[in-house]
């Protein structure tokens, strides 16, 4: 397990290398830092002048990949790919065109990333289950075939109707809670009521909807006939007997999520005014704030990877038949 | 008036998509064995009604791609001078929706603009009241009369329409059973009767043929005739009124909605070009070839998979961008210069959207190579590139075709997300997302204005909906997982 470990860690490096590269790739080589300056002062009636001063305070004025006029290691590392991609995987992020320490920010903004993104992926996955399970109960009967006709709906439904739609009904008519804004501690608490609610309901369909198929096809298996047979009750079988066995394909799709809820939500962040790495990636693209989206890109990369072997850990727990080796 | 087609990107790739799509019908309709799951689909009425509506959106989003530039009076040295306004078919049929263009936001059915105004009245004093529209019931004297003519001309409309919906629909059903009964006495079958057996079996000789036809197609024709009364009203509407209202800047929300239409349809499959070349060469490649091959296509796709997918395109978009902004000298027209966003969005999409396809591909490949008859081709010395385009293609066609089919819905409500957050299609590309945006903007106003997002999200409910219940039935008629009697 611990050899299975190390060697996933291993493996994802090249990947983080290739991430890194691309992004740098995507950034740096695409359009030149000269072109970013341009961009960034405007692109018209631009002095060469301002734009070096622009490259030099945030450190573009370098080579892109080797330094000729340095000696030594520094003939590597003081270029543009050594300081702005390499120092990432120590999760050195910079700083931003603010001039704030991107790390900072991260560490600040994760909690109401947090306080939004864990409660509405807990109540999700047990209604989604919840419901799926009790369409799967009364399959193929008419309760069954509205439901599905009903997630087909929802799922048609734009998650940005489901945002504008909820504020407009719950903050602007009703006035039960503020329209946007948020607080730490027990204060926030009517802050986040409606995103959470939102970010639930917006799932309902298409996650619903894949429960029910993953439970259906565990249905027609011989062990719930056997269990049947036994004579055991309908919702034993399901409850006992089938949302175990359809464990492992659930795992496959909700534990690689996890981490990434670190990131937040982008819509609901900046809808909701929520001070979290959503709203701060949505104002980063917005403000052309190319330092941010990079350091952005590489945690989600990174928690994205950290999830895919969090998935593999999770197996084991669920069906003692995996070993990881 | 003198006129110059113009064929931009976007519209090069659409007839290109066009024409792919009208050769693999021509292909299929010629075998039998690719046939028949397409025969499956058709008889499902959730899918051919499905359909119905699709090809409508089709209709106007084809007529919105054929483009051209009107020529201006003035001439330059015997040079003929084209506006720089990019107009379509679409543009031209529906005028009177374009032009007439209001000061500013006006709700559905209006008669005056939505905001009060000072005005000087015939005695010279000034007075703040709702002006009325330029256009919007401007044919009616007295404003109660508003509801009556609305309800006359909305109701003669429906009756048009209905009755141009029945004629055709008659019109079709003569032709269909004058072949029908032509047919019946020779033996060789018609590929309608090879499609529903259990229909024609016993049943075609005490059966009228026209009701055999109604009892197949009845759910097709009752959604047929409503969509025909429902447009015929609305046509008759759109001519004196705002029927979904104006924008800030007065222009009609239902030309804005239809314009959309395209933005969203292009969105969704002109994308497909990207990913399936990619997804296909590289999938099978992967799993074909095993080895080297094998690690380098794994590390490509991990790699741009384990970006996520809104960030990836966020970073892409904005150096697309910088590229464009720097390069006004590329485009004659702005047209051009938005055009040419809404396809490098598309390639984007495309770029970043091809992993998944391609990682099932690549298992099915897997799978593939170790059956007896690619083994078989090995042995006999067939080549590999023979081997993948004879015997793993086709096999892997299902997948390829229900994943296109299931993404096109998430890609037409991804295009209002990306265009929320700044890195969708250009601000003056008329989409379901910058329409959105720009509303999003008004909720706060009071009385609210809610029409102009009813309206796109109206829209795309029911694009979607209906690509998703499409794309449903395509599944359940290509899985061959899902059990089947008669296959």
């Amino acid at each position: 397990m611990i050899a299975y470990l190390i060697r996933r860690i291993l493996n994802a490096i090249p990947i983080l290398i290739g991430v890194n590269l691309l992004t740098f790739a995507l950034f740096f080589v695409v359009n030149t830092p000269d072109d970013m300056a341009r961009m960034q002062l405007g692109i018209k009636r631009v002095t060469p002048e301002a734009i070096e001063k622009w490259k030099a305070q945030r450190g573009y004025d370098k080579p892109l990949f080797v330094n000729g006029a340095a000696s030594g290691t520094e003939k590597i590392s003081d270029t543009i790919f050594w300081q702005k991609s390499a120092s990432m995987f120590v999760f050195d992020f910079g700083y931003s065109d603010d001039g704030r320490s991107i790390s900072r920010e991260i560490a600040t903004r994760m909690g109401p990333s947090l306080a939004i993104a864990l409660p509405t992926f807990i109540i999700g996955l047990f209604v989604y289950v919840s419901f799926a399970l009790l369409m799967t109960l009364f399959r193929a009967t008419a309760l069954d075939i509205a439901g599905v006709a009903l997630c087909v709906l929802l799922m048609s439904i734009s998650g940005l109707f489901y945002i504008i739609g909820g504020q407009f009904l719950v903050s602007k008519l009703w006035h039960l809670v503020p329209i946007s804004g948020y607080d730490g501690g027990m204060n926030g608490f009517k802050f986040v009521v409606l995103p959470i609610l939102i970010g639930v309901v917006g799932g309902v369909g298409s996650s619903s909807r894949w429960y029910r198929t993953i439970f259906l096809e565990e249905i027609g298996k011989d062990y719930v006939r056997t269990a049947r047979a036994k004579g055991l009750s309908e919702l034993r079988v399901l409850f006992t007997h089938v949302l175990k066995n359809a464990m492992i394909p659930i795992l496959t799709g909700v534990v690689v999520v996890i981490p990434l809820l670190f990131m937040g939500s982008l819509l609901t962040e900046s809808f909701f005014g929520i001070p979290g790495l959503g709203s701060y990636t949505i104002d980063a693209i917005n403000a052309q704030d190319f330092s941010v989206v990079r350091a952005m890109v590489f945690l989600g990369s990174v928690l994205y990877i950290a999830g895919l072997i969090l998935t593999d850990i999770s197996y084991t727990v669920v069906d003692p038949r995996v070993r990881l080796q | 008036m003198s006129f110059m087609p113009m064929i931009l990107w976007s519209d090069a790739l659409v007839f290109l998509l066009l024409a792919a799509g009208m050769a693999t019908m021509w292909h299929v309709r010629r075998h039998e064995h690719l046939l028949l799951p397409w025969r499956r689909v058709a008889r499902s009425s959730t899918a051919m009604v499905s359909l119905l509506v699709l090809s409508c959106f089709l209709v106007v989003g084809l007529l919105d791609t054929l483009h051209y530039r009107v020529a201006l009076p003035q001439q330059n040295n015997g040079e003929t001078v084209y506006a720089p306004e990019v107009l379509s078919v679409f543009d031209k049929l529906v005028e009177p929706l374009r032009t007439h263009t209001e000061k500013t936001y006006s709700a559905p059915f209006a008669l005056t603009l939505y905001a009060k105004e000072s005005t000087t009245d015939a005695q010279g004093n000034v007075v703040r009241d709702f002006p009325r529209l330029q256009y919007g019931g401007a044919h009616l004297k007295d404003p109660s009369q508003q509801s009556e003519d609305v309800v006359r001309r909305g109701g003669l409309g429906a009756l048009a329409g209905l009755l141009l919906g029945v004629l055709f629909v008659g019109f079709v059903m003569v032709l269909r059973t004058r072949k029908l009964k032509g047919a019946a006495p020779q033996s060789p079958p018609v590929r309608e009767e090879a499609a529903t057996p259990h229909l024609h079996g016993g049943g075609r000789q005490s059966l009228p043929l026209v009701q055999n036809l109604t009892a197949k197609y009845g759910a097709l024709i009752i959604t047929f005739l409503t969509l025909a009364t429902f447009i015929g009203a609305i046509t008759n509407l759109a001519t004196a009124y705002h029927v979904l209202g104006t924008d800030k800047v007065g222009q009609d929300v239902l030309y804005l909605s239809l314009k959309s239409i395209r933005t969203g349809l292009i969105i969704g499959t002109v994308t497909t070009l990207v990913t399936l070349p990619l997804a296909l060469f590289l999938g099978v490649a992967a799993g074909y070839f095993r080895g080297w091959v094998d690690d380098v296509i794994q590390y490509i796709y991990t790699v741009l998979s384990s970006i996520p997918s809104v960030l990836l395109i966020a970073a892409a978009v904005l150096m697309m961008q910088i590229t464009i902004d720097q390069h006004a000298d590329w485009f004659e027209t702005s047209a051009e210069r938005a055009d040419l966003r809404l396809v490098a969005l598309c390639l984007i999409l495309g770029m970043t959207s091809w992993t998944g396809l391609c990682r099932l591909l690549r298992g099915e490949t897997l799978k593939l190579r170790e059956m007896e008859y690619i083994q078989a081709a090995q042995s006999f010395g067939v080549s590999s590139m023979r081997i993948i385009t004879r015997h793993i293609m086709p096999n892997v066609m299902h997948i390829i075709l229900i994943a296109l089919v299931m993404d096109f819905s998430a890609l037409v409500l991804a295009e209002a997300v990306l265009s929320y957050v700044g890195v969708g299609v250009d601000p003056s590309t008329i989409s379901f997302g910058t329409m959105i945006n720009a509303a999003r903007l008004e909720m706060g106003r009071e009385p609210m204005v809610w029409w102009a997002l009813a309206a796109a999200f109206a829209f795309m409910l029911v694009l979607v909906l209906a690509a998703n219940l499409f794309a449903d039935a395509v599944r359940d008629a290509f899985d061959p997982r899902l059990s089947r009697s008669e296959a």
